[in-house]
């Protein structure tokens, strides 16, 4: 069928004049990657030509020297493995827990559901930094200064209110019916969570997903205050360590960050959707 | 709403209490022995007592020069990064919206900021805002533009130290803006449009008594979400000047983590800490009253 056929609605939104929006729009564009290129390229530098004067777009002699020093040295190599440990348990962690609360609260009544819903929306406004102190002093009374565990749980507790308000929100909007006719079938709780609500769930479960990874990815505040030995950093620290010792290497420090930079960059291109849809979670309903 | 859930006994407790403990000794427990902390001059050495001293540490709080100092950073940010996020979200979004080519593209990019670490976004700017002739701002502005004479010595003073930082705040956040601003754009009736053509409306001012008008909810609650967020600024200031020279860019959380960590004045840092958390409460309540009073409209 011939798609021209089909007369197009003709819209009434105001539309500003074409090319004038479009220069706009691409000179904005400009703005907003020119660091992120630039980076890139300095990247790619050798160390003599970072700080050039006039300083140069483009490499004069690009090498991949700096991603090779960067990788061997400095334990980056660890930070990386660090970050993807730290990120993936967080990630885990926060759709077990988060699931298992929404589904909780969406099913069920119970004494305490009211008090329950009022604290995840209380932690979901709470500025994470206020409870640093407490929270470093309790990892240390605990034994999990200087460890992953340590980085990792508090991670999991940041991200768990928003991870557990979206889920909730999408649990409560499933049909009864389903549950009913898998109660007939004889399925107990367990396996109408894992058969019924987890699987209906996918998409929000996704948003969640990348939503704890990429907070635990570069989350930094935390993991600096309590990590002290060098090779339990993680990258956000890692970085911002190096360039405190490599202070004016930027070819170096920029080969690390694009490291760092790139597998998020990769993971929001192929799940854009999902990776909007997480960050603007908060926002879409109070 | 809850009389369509079933009882279950003591199922749902089974389903809830693993990630209730999990806030309860991370989040509720470090949050009551933040406020004790705060009533106390907290002694770190474990076992030593650490005498109760009442509101004092609150009483700190208002006679401190340099936390109203660090107040009055963290407010120049707050209204400088959100108004020009707002501004440029909702141009971008505008402009978007009024486009059909290589749309999908330009938002991507657009976006692109957004899902950038914090850390290494600070670097950048850093790099960018060097004060040599070697940093690219000042090539830009001396042999490019030749808006200046000589390089601007960006970092080594407040006023141009605070370019750089409202510039990272304002580049890293325009994305955000712009997609809630595209998510309500699309939900403007087409026939409000037909209707105001009819009226013989121009394209400026179906702008200005369409969209504007319905934008506004979605406005304000952004300007309020990007506040909370702004108030919360931490990395850009620690990592491209560390609050200096001379605590001279210093925010209220880099001063915080100066007074815990480097003063070792648990106690004070506990009453800083409420102070921001009842700010950022008391800004939340503002966006909750707007929406509950945008639901009832609606």
């Amino acid at each position: 069928m011939r798609k021209d056929f089909v007369p197009r609605r003709q819209t009434r939104r105001p539309r500003l004049g074409l090319v004038a929006v479009y220069a706009a729009l691409v000179l904005g564009v400009a703005v907003t990657v020119f660091p992120l290129l630039y980076m890139a390229s300095t990247s790619l530098k050798d160390q003599v030509y970072v700080l050039e004067v006039p300083p140069q777009l483009l490499p004069t002699n690009p090498t991949l020297d700096n991603f090779g020093a960067a990788w061997t040295s400095n334990h980056f190599s660890r930070y990386f493995l660090n970050s993807s440990i730290v990120a993936l348990v967080t990630m885990a962690l926060v759709l077990l827990l988060g699931s298992m609360m929404a589904h909780g609260l969406a099913r069920y009544r119970f004494r305490g559901h009211r008090l329950v819903r009022a604290l995840i929306l209380f932690f979901m406004v709470m500025p994470a930094m206020s409870l640093l102190v407490p929270q470093f002093v309790l990892a240390t009374r605990l034994g999990l200064l200087d460890s992953l565990a340590g980085v990792a749980i508090v991670h999991i507790a940041q991200g768990l209110p928003l991870a557990t308000f979206i889920l909730y929100g999408f649990m409560i909007g499933l049909p009864r019916e389903l549950y009913e006719a898998a109660l007939v079938d004889g399925a107990g709780a367990w396996r109408m969570y894992r058969s019924i609500a987890l699987p209906l769930c996918r998409p929000a479960l996704a948003t969640v997903a990348i939503l704890a990874f990429l907070g635990s990815w570069d989350e930094y505040v935390w993991a600096l205050t309590i990590i002290n030995s060098a090779d339990q950093r993680t990258l956000p620290v890692g970085i911002a360590a190096f360039q405190g010792v490599h202070t004016s290497n930027w070819g170096l420090i920029f080969a690390a960050s694009m490291i760092a930079v790139t597998p998020v960059i990769v993971l929001f291109a192929l799940l854009q959707r999902h990776v909007i849809r997480g960050l603007t979670a908060g926002a879409l309903k109070g | 709403m809850s009389g369509r859930l079933s009882r279950g006994g003591l199922v749902p407790y089974l389903f809830v209490l693993p990630g209730l403990a999990v806030l309860g000794v991370w989040l509720v427990f470090p949050l009551v022995s933040a406020l004790q902390m705060s009533l106390h001059d907290w002694d770190i050495v474990p076992g030593s007592k650490s005498p109760f001293v009442g509101l004092d540490h609150y009483a700190q709080l208002v006679s401190d020069p340099l936390l109203l100092s660090t107040l009055a950073n963290t407010v120049a940010y707050v209204i400088v990064t959100v108004a020009g996020q707002l501004a440029l979200g909702l141009a971008a979004a505008l402009g978007l919206e009024s486009v059909r080519r290589g749309r999908v593209l330009l938002r991507t990019l657009y976006f692109v900021p957004v899902v950038t670490s914090w850390v290494v976004a600070a670097l950048m700017f850093r790099y960018l805002f060097n004060s040599s002739s070697a940093g690219m701002v000042n090539h830009l502005l001396v042999s490019v533009l030749g808006i200046v004479g000589r390089p601007v010595p960006w970092l080594n003073e407040a006023g141009t130290a605070f370019i750089a930082i409202f510039a990272l705040g304002i580049w890293k956040g325009v994305g955000f803006a712009m997609v809630l601003f595209i998510a309500a754009l699309q939900a403007i009736p087409e026939e409000l449009y037909d209707a105001a053509a009819i009226d013989g409306a121009s394209r400026r001012r179906a702008i200005r008594s369409v969209t504007l008008p319905l934008l506004a909810p979605t406005i304000v609650m952004t300007a309020v979400m990007l506040t909370i967020g702004a108030f919360q600024v931490f990395i850009p200031v620690a990592l491209i000047t560390g609050g200096g020279p001379v605590h001279r860019t210093e925010v209220i959380l880099t001063y915080l983590y100066d007074v815990a960590f480097r003063q070792l004045d648990f106690g004070y840092a506990g009453a800083i800490s409420f102070a921001l958390a009842g700010l950022v409460f008391a800004i939340s309540q503002i966006q909750l009253r707007f929406m509950r009073q945008s639901a009832l409209a609606g």
